[in-house]
């Protein structure tokens, strides 16, 4: 009974979903307020029923009702309660469910968050996400219904969720990044209501801002726990293996990130206007390019699920219609946009326009590498070989200059800017950042030339953008009256936080590829192995067994100097329902370090184990940073020019905007 | 910076002569379902091909070489899932349940022979395939994938993703070493190991 009323709640959510794209149109374009007005409460609606429609789903795992043939497909009666509610989304059409859940949950929020806008406007932006909803709902409904029975017989148990997916990392990580692709559809939405009302400008870009932001936000933490689960869970000690389903959620980031940059010289100075609505578009065309990658089975990758042609159709269908018709719309609008304002070749404006350029570039060329085993099989032959050396080539390549640029965006003034001021604010930081990107290869003399070099670029960079940030902050800081480092504005902080927070990444990142030590050992009980002045002392190996696998558990005692500075617990896991072997790592874990052990097999006529030992330097600083990256995200959000309705101030550019004044161009101060 | 004017227009649709450009691709992508084996590979002898070993380097094999019934494993030190493959392909050839033989994809031979010399080789032998070409001519579209090979050296069956124990019991070995003895695969009784423990 639950699951029909979950199918009849989502069959509500689509009918309020077409109300909420149609009428208000109809409202709008015939000057019918009333139809207007019915976006509103038709969003809400649907928010509450894709809601109820949710949690009949969850219901279903909840109580093992097996004769839904999702539940049965993705569940098991010994399955952690936890793992139950989180397999929800462990399938195919529950992650879609998921997916517009989380779109109604951002339609809610423009509803409850929006009242600053123009009632044409918000009715616009609702109608769009309405469309979209219709989209998915309907692609639910159709081709993968997740109320679906399996009757009249059913098995007693299900078949149990992939083991992989049986992890605290995998509870979070998918419904943060969901909360980040489709966030990027309220931008999208603004893009296109601005474009056909003809009003690109800085109080769109001022709307558009906190829910980029946000979006960016969810996106920027959903990538870091994903990376952190592939790299406990499929204990190889990799955090990132370009794998089509990490690109897919990676390219939204990248163009997101542009998104930021771009935005903010939009509101602020009235620049880049057609190129932001293009992004903001891009963003989102991403997301559903993700979607439809993941989804559809034209590429193959760990994270896939069961393929389906007509499902994969389906969504290359309702993409070319939202991507091309939007596309189109900003071809014929988005050559009326004008531009009125002027900046030079060095000023911030110009940086930024770099910055978007090089993510644009980066994002195409990780989507052609991504999609290179099409063109391989469309030409008979690869012409690049895909595969990590591509990817980590090219990304090295542009991040390099991309993340030098970092370290002067901050220092340059919007419109204009002299050579030699820009020379004499960074030069101390340029020879300090040198010197220390130096000291650190000193350290390395054993490794390759090329190793060295990017050890020495990547510590150069992280010190540069470190000291210029921190420059930067004294500078602004410091005035007549004093040290004043309040007055800088909420902005500024959010930026300061997420440099530091993407170099901290970037210790990492360097770090933990070119230094981890890794040591595979043939261990029995009572063996020890040295690494890198530890000890790894294996203490005892034990069988247990948890609800739904048995487990092997090996216990390690860690010396360093005679004292036990760590206990490691690897296991392997073999998972009742499934047969298939899990290995859990064990690691220990700071600032610095990690500690990281994986058991491997137990080797043929003897006792003991195959066994990895890694020391990854500073792995951890991954996650710190990309936690940093969020919280200056968070800051950014609550600057409270977003949330101040009327506000006396001048602008570059006369807008039309009926009932708000224009943007604040001088508001940082 | 300041001009506006209507010949603009046509690199404003760069964008989106780009997006169908790449609808046009996705949706040949889509025709070719990576999942399913292309069927004029079916049935048919397995390509020819020369190609050096990875471990034995100086040796060179050709398609003769292999005798089936096997599996051939596409494998790469690269991919992900490999890593958790490949202890049930030591399992399955511990147990001599199948001979399996190895194609060592798109890799570089350094970290090749580290794959195997940390997991273990379950392989007859491993063609070191590092220019992708006998993948071409197999069709892989990425690893792991695994082609079953009937006595007649034939490809009976194409497999993408990873093999696990699940996956062999109720798939693949029915496909391999029919019950009734039919001649190419397809045995109804493909699924009587259901999931044993």
């Amino acid at each position: 009974m639950i699951p029909e009323i979950g199918n009849l709640a989502l069959s509500f959510a689509l009918a309020l979903a077409l109300i909420q794209f149609v009428i208000p149109l109809i409202g709008v374009s015939t000057n019918n307020w009333r139809m207007v007005l019915v976006a509103k409460p038709a969003a809400i609606g649907q928010f509450v029923f894709v809601s109820i429609s949710y949690a009949c789903l969850t219901w279903a795992f909840y109580i093992n009702d097996f004769s839904v043939l999702y539940v049965a497909q993705n569940s098991n009666r010994s399955l952690p309660t936890a793992y139950r509610l989180g397999a929800t989304w462990g399938g195919h059409e529950g992650s879609l469910l998921l997916w517009a859940l989380i779109l109604s949950v951002w339609t809610f929020a423009v509803t409850q968050f929006s009242q600053t806008l123009p009632a044409l406007t918000r009715a616009r932006v609702l109608a769009i996400l309405g469309a979209i909803s219709i989209g998915f709902i309907a692609f639910i409904l159709f081709t993968s219904n997740p109320f679906d029975r399996l009757l009249p017989i059913y098995p007693v148990n299900g078949s149990d969720l992939n083991p992989l997916l049986q992890d605290p990392g995998m509870v979070f990580h998918p419904p943060l990044l969901y909360m980040g692709y489709v966030g990027f559809s309220v931008a999208f939405a603004f893009s296109i209501t601005a474009l056909l009302e003809g009003r690109v400008d800085n109080l769109w870009a001022r709307w558009v801002r906190p829910w980029t932001i946000a979006a960016w936000v969810f996106l920027t933490l959903g990538i870091a726990a994903g990376s952190w689960w592939a790299y406990y869970e499929l204990g190889w000690g990799g955090w990132w293996f370009w794998d089509p389903v990490e690109n897919a959620s990676f390219m939204p980031w990248l163009i997101g990130t542009a998104l930021l940059h771009s935005l903010a010289a939009t509101e602020k100075r009235g620049v880049f206007k057609a190129w932001t609505s293009l992004l903001a578009i891009a963003a989102f065309s991403f997301s559903l390019l993700g979607t439809f990658l993941v989804r559809s089975g034209v590429l193959t990758s760990v994270h896939s699920f069961a393929t389906d042609p007509v499902r994969g159709m389906y969504i290359l269908f309702f993409l070319a219609i939202v991507v091309g018709s939007s596309l189109a719309l900003f071809a014929y609008r988005a050559s009326t946009v004008s531009v009125t304002s002027w900046f030079g070749w060095l000023s911030r404006e110009a940086l930024f326009l770099l910055n978007n350029l090089i993510l644009a570039v980066v994002t195409l060329m990780i989507l052609m590498g991504t999609l290179q085993p099409i063109f391989a099989e469309m030409f008979g032959l690869g012409k690049i070989s895909v595969g990590p050396p591509y990817f980590n080539l090219v990304f090295n390549i542009l991040m390099t200059p991309l993340i030098f640029l970092m370290g002067l965006g901050p220092i340059v003034n919007w419109r204009q800017f002299s050579v030699k001021l820009l020379i004499e604010r960074s030069r101390v930081a340029l020879v300090v950042a040198l010197l220390f990107g130096l000291s650190q290869i000193y350290f390395q003399a054993d490794k390759s030339l090329s190793e060295q070099l990017q050890i020495f670029l990547g510590m150069f960079l992280v010190a540069w953008v470190v000291i210029q940030t921190l420059t930067d902050w004294y500078r602004r800081s410091k005035r007549k009256s004093g040290f004043k480092p309040f007055n800088i504005s909420a902005s500024h902080y959010a930026m300061y936080t997420a440099h530091i927070g993407l170099v901290i990444v970037l210790i990492g990142v360097v770090l933990s590829s070119h230094l981890s030590i890794e040591k595979v050992v043939r261990l029995g009980v009572g063996d020890e192995q040295k690494v890198e002045g530890y000890t790894f002392h294996f203490d005892k190996v034990e069988n247990f067994n948890a609800a739904n696998y048995d487990g092997i558990r090996g216990t390690f005692s860690v010396y360093q100097e005679g004292k036990v500075v760590a206990k490691l617990t690897p296991e392997k896991r073999q998972y009742h329902a499934s047969g298939q072997w899990m290995t859990e790592a064990g690691i220990d874990s700071t600032i610095t370090r990690d500690l990281y052990m994986a058991l491997g097999e137990k080797l043929p006529d003897s006792e003991d184990w195959a066994v990895r030992v890694y020391v990854k330097p500073y792995v951890a600083t991954l996650w710190l940073g990309s936690i940093l990256m969020g919280l200056g995200g968070l800051i950014a959000i609550s600057d409270k020019r977003y949330r101040t309705r009327r506000k006396k101030v001048v602008s570059d550019t006369p807008t039309d905007a009926p009932n708000d004044n224009t943007a604040d161009a001088k508001a940082e101060a | 910076m300041n001009d506006v004017s209507k010949k603009r227009l046509p690199v404003m649709l760069i964008p989106l002569v780009f997006f169908i450009a790449m609808v046009m691709l996705l949706s040949f992508g889509l025709g070719k379902d990576p999942t399913k084996l292309d069927s004029q590979l079916i049935g048919k002898a397995l390509p020819e091909f020369e190609k050096m070993l990875l471990i034995e380097d100086n040796k060179l094999v050709t398609s003769s070489d292999i005798k089936g019934p096997a599996l051939i494993n596409v494998f790469a030190s690269w991919c992900p899932p490999c890593y958790q493959e490949h202890p049930y392909l030591m399992k399955l050839a511990a147990a001599k349940e199948v001979t399996i033989y190895g194609v060592n994809y798109k890799d570089s031979k350094q970290d090749a022979l580290k794959f195997i010399n940390n997991l273990g080789n379950p392989y007859e032998f491993i063609l070191f395939d590092d220019n992708g070409r006998l993948g071409i001519d197999l069709g892989v579209y990425g690893a792991p994938e695994t082609f079953l090979i009937n006595s007649e050296n034939k490809i009976i069956y194409r497999h993408v993703g990873i093999i696990n124990e699940q996956v062999w019991h109720t798939k693949l070995k029915a496909k391999l070493f029919p019950v009734n003895a039919t001649p190419q695969g397809q045995t109804p009784q493909g699924k009587t190991e259901g999931s044993s423990n």
